[in-house]
């Protein structure tokens, strides 16, 4: 009797760390994927300076009022710009960004097909 | 003939892609923000530094005239040096200087104040860092000229002479 009670606890304790480890999986997911503006070449996740352990702090408490992550991106791209994600989004401002790759690829595609298939025929 | 316009064509894209990245080598890779654009001010509420009673920003930019939201920290180095054009802009009758003080142990800032003396008409304090990013701010020192509950300029860093100079054009 007294094993399995010892056996409850134990795994009671271990869902409960579970479920922590989840919402800081989030928080960390949201943080790497913030800029860390004063610095360079750093996420928020990463870097501990005194911008980066206030945004963090921000994230935690927006994420236990319940808010979603991309209310969380949002809010800090109305406050410093889209600068501030590392993912940039889709918008007129990006749309090159996002699509230079592919009509690269594309292009490069065109001029294989073109030296190696066509000339083969 | 066609070996040759492939060669003018290599070296005129060689040219161009020296040329860009040259031209970028020279610009600065620190992220300057663009402070143009005009934004509202954000609503918050925090402690009011002398006491411990609460306040929200409707109750403190509610006048028609000028505001300047400086955060600063008696921790903060650059602070010390803008530190006289504030007590300069303070007897100012047409602005009111609100202080925002950062991320502080509260002796020290009042240290800080006898010290060098204290332009703030009103100081609020930010014990966590979040009002700062409520403003969009990186850190300190920062100001925020205040018209309009809008933004009118932003100062990132400490006042120098020259945004000092400025910043009395505008209120004038």
């Amino acid at each position: 009797m007294k094993k399995i009670s010892y056996l409850i606890i134990i795994i009671f304790i271990l869902s409960l760390n579970l479920s922590s480890a989840k919402d800081d999986d989030l928080q960390n997911k949201i943080t790497k994927n913030l800029r860390c503006l004063i610095c360079q070449g750093q996420s928020i996740y990463d870097s501990d300076s005194d911008f980066a352990i206030s945004l963090k702090f921000l994230v935690k408490k927006k994420l236990d009022e319940g808010q979603n992550e991309q209310q969380i991106y949002d809010y800090f791209k109305d406050k410093y710009g889209d600068w501030i994600l590392y993912d940039p989004e889709f918008n007129k401002n990006t749309y090159f960004l996002w699509l230079l790759p592919i009509l690269m690829f594309l292009i490069g595609g065109a001029i294989i097909f073109k030296i190696f298939i066509l000339r083969k025929n | 003939m066609k070996i040759k316009i492939f060669l003018v064509f290599i070296i005129v894209f060689f040219l161009t892609v020296f040329f860009v990245l040259y031209k970028g080598l020279q610009n600065s890779n620190i992220y300057t923000p663009d402070t143009s654009q005009k934004k509202d001010i954000p609503f918050f509420k925090t402690k009011i530094f002398y006491s411990e009673k609460m306040i929200s920003s409707e109750e403190i930019f509610k006048n028609d005239k000028f505001y300047l939201l400086n955060i600063w920290a008696s921790w903060c180095v650059p602070c010390r040096d803008e530190h006289a054009f504030l007590l300069n802009l303070s007897d100012s009758s047409d602005l009111e200087l609100i202080g925002l003080n950062y991320k502080d142990k509260s002796e020290n800032a009042k240290k800080f104040l006898r010290e060098l003396g204290d332009p703030y008409d009103f100081i609020l304090s930010d014990k966590d860092g979040t009002i700062s990013i409520e403003w969009g701010a990186y850190g300190v020192p920062e100001s925020f000229l205040i018209y309009n509950k809008k933004v009118v300029k932003k100062i990132i860093g400490p006042i120098t002479s020259k945004s000092f100079l400025e910043l009395k054009k505008v209120i004038k």
